[in-house]
């Protein structure tokens, strides 16, 4: 299924809800006010597919990998976990856990995995991550019939055909805490909804819920494929997050920077630039041409630590921000975000364009990552 | 010897509607027409005719008819008129056959079979009358990635990318040479880039001195002959172009005439008055991918590394690999030149036998730099039969980042395409020396005239791109997926990597 | 004080009446539920409808042709008033996208913000937003014979701005900034060809599009917008008259025909 039924170059069309909170303290909560946002939002999907990315609720495996998989069949599942010892340590295995929901059904077969790349195999690319990507693309491209939807740390995506609150509901979402919660109700054009094919989108710790249409996906595409990336969903949003995984990590640019690609400014607007600053736009611009997503999109890209807005150059999507304290509210509409924070006052609308990034306080960061150092002393052949 | 050729053309005459004003006479540099005061009329010797509708252009009353002698030769499918009459001219004078401008055969006009996609519903077409709709594109290497240093307001760049050409069209006016135009016609083509904010391409005369005020947009070629290419030469162009070969006549060299080596020209190209302008069929320092390396890093050291460089070639069957040889030999541009482009003089059979389809090319072109990775590395520009805004814009989803145009060029400025370059006697003013004829093309006119077709096709563009939800050239360049093929197999179709229209 | 408790809605404590006022309760309504409620109530002739708790439910005021008094407390959602004929609307938080769309007649009143696309094709009747508003606001709106739209929007404005603008009068107080501060927007009246922006503050000629001219206002040209400043200052507070001391741009199509030279024939 996962691949046949996938098998058109094209993508597909699909208009949506998003929305993102983020606590910038680091402090958890559970799935339950995400899920009545995204619900709030209903009109703006069909059903045909839902899903949420949270950061923080796996601590005690906090430096693994943790692969979330979709399968077809036993048979996939067998394949996979042979090639996952392969190339991991593989420190946990667990079904994941759902319950009967109405309006959710024929799920695949749901595992997680918690992994440690093999440091051997790992040696051989340059950076552990790449061989993280490479293992991904390895299983969605070549095993038929299973597909990993979610490969970063301490963090998960869930997701499914069904309207959003259904989905959160069968994968239990209330029983886990994290400190970003983003979610996504999805409104496809084309009548076929697939699990895979459900937002968030995910590579590493980057996901990505997605509102609108790349008319640019064609060329998108051709230049990541040039970086490696095998856009295996046929869905713009896939691009969004392979772009900014190219973009951020591999080539080390700002959020800023990323931003000014993705959606890169009008060239009237670089022509009145002072010097230097001009000076990077037409860079930007002249390198990652192929990288400007063009035509309506609203994003919520969400990274460890991370949750950052954007919308296209010209705002033809629709994005609102929220700030209360220490939460961070990012969303397709107004409403949801007072109807989970009664006491939210100060609300803006963001430029398009221009990112609206929220992050944990340099405290907390330090906590995170250190408390990522503690359990990675394990190191891989200790369990 | 009694000539069996057949008058191509008729001229006919309305003998009401004529004031004998001579119009036509004076206007045929052919000698069509003449005045016999005795019979009061006007006659036409029809054998001379070329077709260039300069007459009945002219004519104040209409009183001109041009046909194409409706003559029929004997039905015969493989014989046809073209076919014989070409073997009487070569009976009756052994010599190669000559044409000019670009291959009229028949062959399968890719773009003409490829349509356009636009938005419905789930994305908003763009009104490029009110919204803003970017055009400008930059031609040169691009790096892989970029590195920023600092933070904030300090951010600056540690890449240096390298010299780049800005376009605020995706179109550029093709390698013409002062000697196969006129000197009024080169400075049309000047004027009009730089109004334009475009380029335009001195071919391989050498750049007349009074046309170096518009350096900025000129892209000075370096061919095989290396006529007038100097130390200022370089130095005042905008971007260098190495000439490999050219769609019309791939393989094969070229050949100025000693009587159209005039004063002027022979001060251009730095050659004595009114001998042969010989240029090579190959450079004769280029026989190989690494000598092509050592030509590209001559020229930019000659000229301080500030300009790309630019090499083109004409499309033939193994252009994907050659391509990806001059990327890595350090091209900045590759020009693409396809079977259909044109030319002032190139033997018949060549020009319409040897080379490929612009189309086919420039997907193969693309796709092979793509497999490689090094598709950044360069741009690519392609001409040869570009003929409309539809015709670049496909071009552009194909994998171009912008469009040479000769014969549009031309056209604009007022030829009628009848193939007749070679003779030097364009009634038109364009590919020719004679003073008499070249004034007929005011420059002011000419770059007006060019103005207006770079300015009707860029909106053009714009409203296609709109259509498709676009609103920055960048984002169709390679952009297949918003095309699609009519009427063509399963093999063009993977070639051109594009699907069939429907699916 | 008179309670009647009606069925409309089958819930208790939805759709209660109170001496002769219509209270909704939209906490767990839809917007079809809650626009039948609306609209039931309109038709029978209340004068006063308030509907608390309204988180997101679109198209309030639509499909209402008469004037009566519709109060939202909450954020309502996309489309509100959208073809709105008649009624009066106030919003005691932000609105969100498509306020008065096509709006005929009629008034909208928001005591906060409004988002995207405010007034987009309205041809009549009245809104007054206390703050700023997003993107492509009075995005085509046009004026018919006696039917002249008026906007007003008490703080900023994002890009576009009266895009393809037709005519009619928006108001852009820009209060808050200080002084003669800027405005930030861009392509503020690309594509107008008709109607007039008054825009309080500074303006620079980058960012007006290429169909918009802008010249200071005469005290004339501050003549037609003095009621509705005062209006405004009536349901937000404020003093009018420091308002209209202040210098404003008038802003209006250079031409009613901005494209008619474009196309070879």
């Amino acid at each position: 299924m996962l691949r046949s039924a996938f098998c058109r170059d094209d993508k597909d069309f699909s208009a949506c809800s998003i929305f993102g909170m983020m606590n910038m303290r680091g402090e958890k909560f559970d799935g339950g006010p995400v899920i009545t946002a995204i619900a709030n939002m209903k009109e703006r999907s069909n059903g045909l597919g839902g899903g949420f990315a949270a950061y923080g609720i796996y601590p005690q495996y906090a430096d693994l990998y943790c692969f979330q998989l979709m399968y077809d069949d036993e048979g996939a599942k067998e394949e996979t976990e042979e090639f996952l010892k392969g190339s991991f340590s593989v420190e946990g295995a667990e079904v994941i856990p759902t319950r009967p929901c109405e309006g959710v059904d024929d799920p695949p077969l749901l595992w997680r995995y918690f992994l440690q790349p093999r440091e051997n195999l790992a040696c051989e690319v340059a950076d552990v991550d790449d061989f993280v990507v490479r293992a991904v693309m390895h299983i969605n491209v070549r095993i038929d019939g299973a597909f990993v939807f979610s490969s970063g740390k301490n963090m998960g995506v869930f997701k499914g055909v069904g309207f959003p609150e259904d989905i959160g509901r069968f994968f239990r979402l209330e029983e886990y805490e994290g400190y970003i919660w983003v979610a996504h109700g999805r409104f496809p054009t084309n009548t076929q909804g697939w699990w895979g094919g459900a937002h968030p989108f995910n590579i590493l710790d980057w996901s990505v819920v997605h509102n609108g249409e790349i008319s640019s996906y064609g060329i998108n595409r051709r230049y990541l494929e040039m970086f490696g990336y095998i856009c295996t969903l046929h869905t713009d949003t896939e691009v969004i997050a392979y772009a900014v995984d190219l973009l951020v990590r591999r080539h080390g640019l700002s959020v800023e920077d990323m931003a000014r690609v993705l959606a890169a400014p009008l060239w009237t607007e670089i022509d009145r630039m002072p010097e230097r600053e001009r000076e990077l736009h037409v860079a930007l611009r002249q390198t990652y041409g192929s990288l400007l997503l063009n035509g309506p999109f609203s994003v919520i890209i969400s990274n460890r630590g991370q949750m950052i807005g954007l919308t296209d150059r010209i705002r033809l999507r629709p994005l609102v921000a929220g700030r209360n304290g220490d939460f961070m509210y990012i969303s397709s509409e107004e409403a949801p975000m007072h109807l989970v924070d009664d006491t939210l006052r100060e609300t803006w609308i963001p430029q398009g364009g221009a990112p609206i990034v929220a992050e944990l306080e340099e405290s907390t960061r330090k906590e995170e990552e250190e408390g990522a150092k503690v359990l990675s002393l394990r190191g891989p052949d200790s369990a | 010897m009694k000539s069996y050729i057949l008058p191509q053309y008729l001229v006919e005459r309305d003998d009401y509607r004529c004031i004998r004003c001579e119009v036509c006479v004076r206007q045929c540099a052919f000698d069509v027409h003449w005045y016999d005061e005795e019979e009061d009329a006007v006659f036409a010797d029809e054998s001379k005719c070329v077709g260039c509708l300069r007459c009945a252009t002219l004519c104040p009353t209409n009183a001109l008819v041009v046909r194409h002698n409706p003559t029929e030769h004997p039905p015969n499918a493989n014989w046809t008129r073209d076919v014989l009459q070409n073997i009487y001219k070569q009976a009756e004078t052994g010599g190669v056959l000559l044409t000019g401008m670009g291959c009229d055969r028949d062959y399968p006009i890719y773009w003409d079979r490829i349509v356009l996609d636009a938005s419905q519903v789930t994305n908003p077409s763009i009104d490029p009358l009110r919204e803003p709709m970017e055009l400008r594109t930059y031609l040169g290497a691009k790096p892989d990635a970029l590195q920023v240093e600092g933070k904030g307001k300090k951010v600056s760049l540690r890449t240096r990318i390298t010299p780049q050409l800005r376009l605020e069209t995706p179109i550029m006016f093709s390698a013409i040479s002062y000697g196969a135009i006129s000197f009024n016609a080169c400075e049309s083509l000047a004027r009009a880039a730089a109004e334009m904010g475009t380029y335009y391409n001195t071919g391989e005369g050498g750049l007349h001195r009074d046309l170096y005020k518009y350096g900025d947009h000129t892209i000075c070629q370096v061919a095989s002959g290396r006529f007038g290419v100097h130390a200022d030469y370089l130095e005042v162009a905008a971007a260098l172009e190495i000439k490999i070969g050219q769609g019309a006549k791939p393989g094969i060299g070229g050949h100025l005439p000693g009587e159209k080596v005039s004063a002027e020209i022979s001060r251009t190209r730095m050659i004595p008055k009114g001998t042969d302008a010989l240029s090579p069929a190959p450079h004769h320092d280029i026989y190989s991918i690494e000598d092509l390396a050592q030509l590209i890093y001559a020229l930019k050291e000659a000229t301080h590394w500030k300009k790309p460089v630019s090499v083109k070639i004409a499309a033939v069957h193994n252009s994907a690999a050659i391509a990806s040889g001059m990327v890595r030999a350090g091209a900045d541009i590759i020009a693409l030149d396809g079977i259909r482009g044109g030319t002032g003089a190139a033997p018949t059979m060549i020009r319409d036998n040897v080379g490929i389809p612009i189309e086919l090319a420039l997907a193969a072109v693309d796709d092979r730099l793509r497999q490689e990775g090094i598709r950044n590395r360069a741009s690519i520009v392609v001409a040869g039969g570009i003929r409309s805004s539809a015709d670049v814009i496909k071009a552009i989803a194909l994998g171009a980042d912008a469009v040479y145009i000769g014969t549009a060029a031309l056209v604009a400025m007022g030829c009628h395409v009848c193939q007749k370059c070679y003779t030097g006697k364009c009634n038109w003013g364009i590919a020719t020396q004679d003073p008499y004829l070249s004034k007929r093309l005011n420059p002011e006119v000419g770059a007006r005239r060019l103005v207006n077709l770079l300015t009707a096709w860029s909106h053009e563009i714009m409203e296609m791109l709109g259509g498709m939800g676009i609103n920055a050239v960048e984002s169709l360049r390679g952009n297949r997926l918003r095309l699609r093929g009519v009427g063509l197999s399963q093999e063009e179709l993977d070639i051109l990597g594009i699907k069939h229209a429907g699916a | 004080m008179k309670i009647e408790v009606d069925h409309h809605s089958g819930l208790p404590g939805v759709f209660v009446r109170v001496d002769g006022k219509v209270r909704i309760n939209a906490r767990q309504l839809h917007y079809r539920e809650l626009n039948n409620m609306i609209k039931g109530a309109a038709a029978e002739g209340a004068e006063e409808i308030v509907v608390d708790n309204v988180y997101g439910q679109r198209y309030i005021g639509s499909g209402i042709r008469r004037a009566v008094n519709i109060t939202v407390h909450g954020v309502p959602g996309n489309d509100l008033g959208a073809f709105m004929d008649g009624p009066r609307i106030t919003v005691d938080r932000n609105a969100q996208d498509g306020v008065g769309n096509t709006m005929n007649s009629g008034v909208i009143v928001v005591h906060g913000r409004a988002g995207d696309i405010v007034a987009m094709g309205m041809r009549g009747g009245r809104i007054f937003i206390r703050e700023g508003v997003g993107y492509r606001a009075a995005i085509h709106m046009k004026e018919y014979r006696k039917f002249r739209p008026v906007l007003v929007i008490g703080g900023e404005t994002q890009d576009f701005l009266g895009e393809y603008m037709a005519g009619g009068l928006v108001i852009v107080l820009g209060l808050g900034k200080k002084g003669k501060a800027s405005f930030a927007a861009r392509h503020i009246g690309t594509g107008m060809h008709g109607g007039l922006i008054f825009m309080r503050g500074m303006v620079e000629e980058h960012q007006l599009g290429k169909e918009a001219a802008a010249v200071q206002a005469s005290d004339e040209d501050k003549e037609l917008i003095r009621p509705f400043v005062e209006e405004y200052a009536g349901y937000f507070g404020g003093d009018p008259r420091e308002i209209m001391r202040s210098g404003f741009l008038k802003l209006f199509a250079k031409s009613h025909r901005p494209f008619g030279g474009l196309y070879a024939y």
